[in-house]
């Protein structure tokens, strides 16, 4: 074990911790901001009741994607800082951005929107929160124009009097391909979080609180959920198509290591399961669909897919010798994690919405309730092999083709230094998740709020009263 | 005027934004417990600053990400070579952030003393630490001809760099108690504006040694003027607080960080990071800067949408402008 393994175990403990929080607040910030339109444009209380029910479940979780995020940002300087010299020209801009144009709108309209039920006009009230949501969705295209970089560096020149990657095309660095189709993927899955946690909660209510006065908002609430999620599922799977087209041509190794196949095959059979040898440079047993991944990854069911056993000697040809292939069984058991965890949530909403057919009761079944408390965890999983798969299928590299992994780690950072911050954020982290998801579950048990009629926003500076909110 | 030196300034701007907003919020969390009797009068210092908290941190992540896309030498250098404190800051600010959301959603008295421990030490660890650092930044520290730190931790505690700590947590606490005599009302406003005269004196007396010690280290004609600025604003403000205007105080004493944080890159400028060792190792804000193209976009990026940030973020602190008194906190 030396520092770069283990600020590389950091990274990816840190970086998924933080993506479990960030899906959640991208999706439920557009939800909750939808649910209280509803209510101002209906005057109808049981939206304003789920917007401030899910706007607390979204704060409790909010508050733990803001505090891991620093460490992201910090992190790239303090144990990759070579990788930081190498790419800071190009990649210190977006993160920048990000933090001028989405953090800053998101951190103030948020503070705004749950201090503000008293102090502000209702319909500024209600802007406040789709402008934290437009900031939130922001962030989330900045820091993936980022990513994409380090997939598929586009817009820049090595220069070889500094030894590093310079800027020469900032424009193509925010339309990289790679990063036109990884965002609305990345927010698609987003809304299967989000969706899911909105069935979650309400069939939960539905089940156990049988008699409840609020059951029509907890109908409402996991229909909406369910057909979110529906529609979020079919747009993670369209864009998944594109990006793995994208994928095959600009990272074939990350496709070829994602299906496990060693050898090029024209055309590609998609592997349904796929055993390889311990040292993941032959097949074993394989059990395949004919012509399907030719039509996944090209479009044509007879396209060529290149083999890990040929690009591997492509690369050794072009960059000098060394292994050019990541572990195989984590991308390709990460893929089918992610596609089969999404999968299930969707079919978990679909069965949600037969059983609540033409206005019927939901039935009062313990596996419909187990399955429902499942279905968020699964597209939080699912979110979390995704980027495991797509990191761990960029491997060696950290910047695809320019830089390896191994090159960008921090030499002046001892591995007693890099242990120590893993052990002290795995701690932390571990501490807080525990007390998260307690606190998440003890608001959702609590229902939706009693809503009886507020005053009217009062922004003199005389009122005596107390504040509508308060920490 | 130089693209790099444009940049220089942007830095230099958003860490003293970040140490004006931020400064009263770690103020407000190391007072906690030293003006917070009770709970209600813990929560009302807690809601003097609930809104804007977030919105005031976010300056760092701002800074922090001008720094690596105009600087990426710096940025580097200093985030590897500075790992342990910044470690310490980044743990604090996790506490911290959590426990300003989750200290009411339950009413358990160890629950909240749990947190109010955390709002505290997360507070109180940044305050001194980032005085450290900018100390060390001003300093110089042990770095290689190819500008990697190789000073150990204990290079990093001299006894400037621990005067620095010491100093920027005693304008913060000043800053801190200022702001809460500012936005409170009833007996916590009287005795959070008696502890700011208190604290002010001793914050001024630690000021002026540290800003001469530093315009001994290195020094420029427009650092001694700010520094002067720096100690005559911290001195006013404390007058201010004194006769009970605390709105001068508080800008008084907003002045007096933002002066001291300006002494510090005027007298550093235009080294970014000074070497105690090589002088070829020393990072400048030439030899440590992205190419010209990459300072052009942010430099657009910055000019646009900075005022727009500036605009909605006072707009915040106008709306949240009343002052709240135990009588506003609503039952749990």
């Amino acid at each position: 074990m030396d520092a770069l393994d283990v600020a590389r175990w950091q990274f990816g403990v840190t970086t998924v911790y933080h993506f479990l929080f960030v899906p959640l607040t991208i999706g439920l910030s557009v939800l909750v901001a939808i649910l209280q339109t509803l209510w101002h444009r209906t005057g109808n209380e049981k939206y304003l009741k789920l917007t401030k029910f899910y706007g607390k479940l979204f704060m409790i979780n909010f508050a733990m994607g803001v505090v891991t995020g620093i460490v992201q940002e910090f992190q790239f300087g303090m144990n990759w800082s070579d990788y930081s010299r190498f790419v800071g020209d190009i990649f210190g801009a977006p993160l920048a951005i990000e933090a001028l144009v989405a953090f800053f709108l998101e951190s103030t309209f948020i503070g705004l929107w749950i201090f503000g039920w008293d102090r502000l006009p209702k319909r500024v009230h209600l802007a406040t929160i789709w402008a934290a949501a437009i900031g939130t969705n922001l962030s989330a295209y900045f820091i993936l124009a980022a990513n994409s970089f380090m997939q598929n560096p586009v817009g820049y020149r090595y220069n070889p009097d500094t030894g590093r990657a310079e800027l020469t095309d900032f424009v193509a660095v925010l339309t990289n391909e790679v990063a036109l189709i990884t965002f609305p993927h990345t927010i698609a899955g987003a809304f299967l979080v989000a969706g899911s946690l909105l069935v979650a909660v309400a069939l939960w209510h539905l089940i156990r609180n049988r008699d409840s006065a609020d059951t029509p908002a907890y109908r409402f609430a996991a229909k909406f959920g369910s057909w979110v999620t529906l529609v979020a599922t079919a747009a993670v799977v369209i864009t998944g198509d594109i990006q793995g087209k994208i994928m095959t041509e600009v990272q074939p190794m990350k496709m070829a290591a994602a299906e496990a196949i060693y050898d090029t095959e024209s055309p590609a059979s998609l592997s349904v399961l796929t055993i390889g040898s311990l040292d993941g440079s032959r097949e074993l047993f394989a059990i395949k669909i004919p012509y399907l991944l030719s039509y996944l990854g090209t479009g044509d069911p007879n396209g060529t897919v290149h083999g890990i056993n040929d690009l591997q000697a492509l690369y050794t040809a072009q960059y000098g010798p060394g292994s050019y292939t990541p572990i195989i069984p984590v991308t390709y058991w990460s893929f089918r994690f992610m596609i089969g965890f999404g999968l299930a949530a969707a079919a978990i909403a679909l069965l949600v919405l037969w059983t609540q057919r033409r206005g019927r009761a939901v039935p009062n079944s313990k596996w419909l309730l187990r399955a429902g408390l499942a279905m968020p965890i699964l597209p939080l999983l699912a979110n979390s092999f995704g980027w495991i798969f797509t990191e761990m299928g960029r491997q060696p590299w950290i910047v695809f083709g320019e830089m390896l992994t191994r090159d960008g780690v921090s030499r002046s950072v001892s591995l007693t230094e890099v242990l120590t911050s893993f052990t002290a954020f795995t701690l932390i982290y571990a501490v807080l998740a525990v007390i998260e998801v307690k606190l998440l579950i003890r608001y959702a048990r609590a229902g939706v709020p009693d809503v009886t009629p507020a005053a009217e926003p009062d922004d003199t500076d005389d009122t005596e009263r107390p504040l509508a909110f308060a920490y | 005027m130089e693209l790099t030196t444009i940049w220089f300034l942007l830095v230099a701007v958003l860490f003293t934004g970040y140490f004006i907003l931020e400064g009263f919020d770690f103020g407000v969390g190391m007072l906690l417990p030293v003006l917070g009797r009770d709970d209600r009068e813990r929560r009302v210092m807690i809601n003097t600053i609930g809104p804007v908290w977030d919105g005031n941190e976010v300056w760092l992540i701002t800074a922090g990400g001008a720094m690596f896309a105009a600087f990426p030498e710096w940025y580097a250098t200093l985030f590897s070579g500075f790992y342990l404190p910044l470690l310490l800051i980044l743990l604090a600010l996790i506490a911290r952030g959590v426990a300003f959301e989750y200290r009411h959603k339950r009413p358990e008295p160890t629950w909240k003393r749990r947190w109010d421990n955390a709002i505290f030490y997360g507070s109180l660890i940044p305050a001194v630490l980032w005085g450290v650092a900018f100390a060390n930044i001003l300093r110089g520290v042990p770095l290689s001809a190819d500008h990697e730190y190789v000073g150990g931790l204990l290079d990093l505690l001299n006894p400037y760099a621990l005067l620095g700590g010491a100093t920027t947590a005693a304008l913060f606490l000043t800053h801190g108690a200022v702001f809460i005599a500012l936005k409170t009302l009833g007996d916590i406003r009287d005795r959070a504006a008696a502890l700011a005269v208190r604290l002010g004196a001793i914050a001024a007396v630690l000021a002026v040694a540290f800003l001469a010690w530093t315009l001994t280290i290195r020094s420029s004609a427009a650092a001694v003027v700010l520094a002067a600025g720096a100690a005559a604003a911290l001195l006013g403000g404390l007058a201010a607080a004194k006769v009970r205007r605390e709105g001068w105080a508080f800008t008084g004493t907003a002045v007096a960080i933002a002066l001291a944080v300006a002494t510090l890159f005027a007298a550093l400028f235009p080294n970014v990071l000074p070497s105690t060792l090589d002088p070829a190792g020393t990072l400048t804000a030439t030899n440590a800067a992205s190419t010209p193209y990459t300072l052009k976009i942010m430099t657009w990026v910055a000019v646009i949408f900075t005022p727009i940030v500036l605009a909605y973020q006072g707009w915040t602190y106008w709306v949240f402008r009343k002052r709240i008194g135990v009588t506003h906190i609503p039952q749990q």
